[in-house]
């Protein structure tokens, strides 16, 4: 079992709709909605709770769109 | 039962790992979906951040797409005319040796227009430091070829692909002026993995943290991608970087202190 658990926020109105945080994540976690933002983009949602935390995903946003957040369970 | 924490038990301030720099501004970048310059942006910002530099940077801004870099960053910036960003970095630093100054240029900035002010400004070991993003074209006005675009590549002024023989061959400027006497540290990075983002991350720390040895002109290449010119989608233009532009621009440290 995981010892680590994340959460990622995308912040959706940022969110460009590149595509390059979902193959950064191993985990899997990260997929294109099939809702538009205000600006017409495919926003990045998370579709799955097996966030690491790792942060990759936030490291290669160039809209810095993504915060994450992480929690150790013992 | 940890097992069942809830988002909002997850989300609280104490368990952020992650968040944009507030040493970047709330405006949105005017950059296209995908493209490297707000990856190189924020690493800068987040390194002077951590350095706790805010008010003691002055940046130069380029021509280029990052023409409207000082709306982004949140430090005091001057924008140069096409090219003369070494230039007038110059004169800065010069006038305010305690700050730490730099430019920001794109490749047609720094190496086509700007070529003379690169390199005098290099040989002069000027202590200023550079961040060159090279995506091997001129990605605001349309994607027309520079200086620094591949043999065979399609750009909107070689549309069968760059020949060398009538146009000329691409130009290696940082090798050019790793050779310089002037220059100190000099590395090319790039920005659109995870492991590519963590390294580009200390280069940019190194060449900010030697300004401070007055030493000479630290400079940091980023090769990025410019889906737009290149006409690829975001991903795809990772993809060709990485098999095209690697190789003739590979990636490392070029000249490092002794
Ligand atoms: C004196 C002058 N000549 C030409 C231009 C037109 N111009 C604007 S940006 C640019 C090239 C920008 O390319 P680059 O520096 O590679 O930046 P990028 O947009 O690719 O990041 C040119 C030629 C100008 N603005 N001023
Ligand atoms: S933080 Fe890591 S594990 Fe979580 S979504 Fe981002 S890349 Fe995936
Ligand atoms: S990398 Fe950032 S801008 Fe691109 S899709 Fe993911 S969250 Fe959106
Ligand atoms: S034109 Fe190219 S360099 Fe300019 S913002 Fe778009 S992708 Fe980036
Ligand atoms: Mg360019």
């Amino acid at each position: 079992m995981a010892t680590v658990k994340g959460r990622i926020v995308i912040d959706t109105e940022r969110c460009k709709g590149c595509q390059l945080c979902a193959p950064a994540c191993k985990e899997g976690t990260i997929a294109m909605s099939k809702n538009l933002n205000s600006k017409g983009y495919q926003f990045a949602t998370s579709i799955n709770d097996d966030c690491t935390g790792c942060i990759n995903c936030a490291l290669v946003c160039p809209d810095g769109a993504i915060t994450v957040y992480r929690v150790k369970l013992n | 039962m940890q097992d069942t924490l809830t988002d909002a038990q997850i989300c609280q301030p104490e368990n952020m790992v992650y968040c944009r720099t507030a040493l970047m501004t709330q405006a949105p970048l005017s950059y296209c979906p995908g493209c490297g310059h707000g990856t190189a942006h924020r690493l800068i910002m987040e390194v002077i951040e951590e350095m706790k530099m805010q008010a003691n940077t002055i940046g130069v801004a380029p021509v280029g797409c990052s023409v409207l870099a000082y709306d982004f960053l949140d430090i005091d910036m001057q924008q140069a005319a096409h090219g003369r960003a070494p230039a007038v970095a110059t004169g800065i630093k010069r006038l305010y040796p305690d700050k730490f100054v730099f430019t920001y240029q794109g490749d047609g900035d720094l190496a086509a227009i700007g070529t003379g002010e690169t390199i005098h400004a290099c040989n002069r070991g000027e202590n200023i430091t550079i961040f060159f993003v090279n995506n091997g074209i001129y990605g605001m006005t349309g994607g027309q070829m520079a200086p620094t675009t591949l043999p065979g590549m399609k750009t909107a002024t070689s549309p069968f692909g760059r020949d060398t023989e009538t146009m000329g061959h691409p130009l290696k400027i940082t090798e050019l002026i790793a050779n310089l006497p002037g220059t100190y540290f000099v590395s090319r990075q790039s920005v659109h993995t995870p492991a590519n983002v963590r390294k580009a991350k200390k280069a940019i720390e190194k060449a900010i943290q030697y300004q401070k040895l007055n030493k000479g002109l630290n400079f940091v290449e980023i090769v990025s991608n410019c889906n737009s010119g290149w006409k690829m989608t975001p991903l795809e233009s990772n993809k060709w970087m990485e098999e095209n532009m690697f190789p003739f621009y590979p990636l490392g440290d070029i000249k490092v202190p002794k």
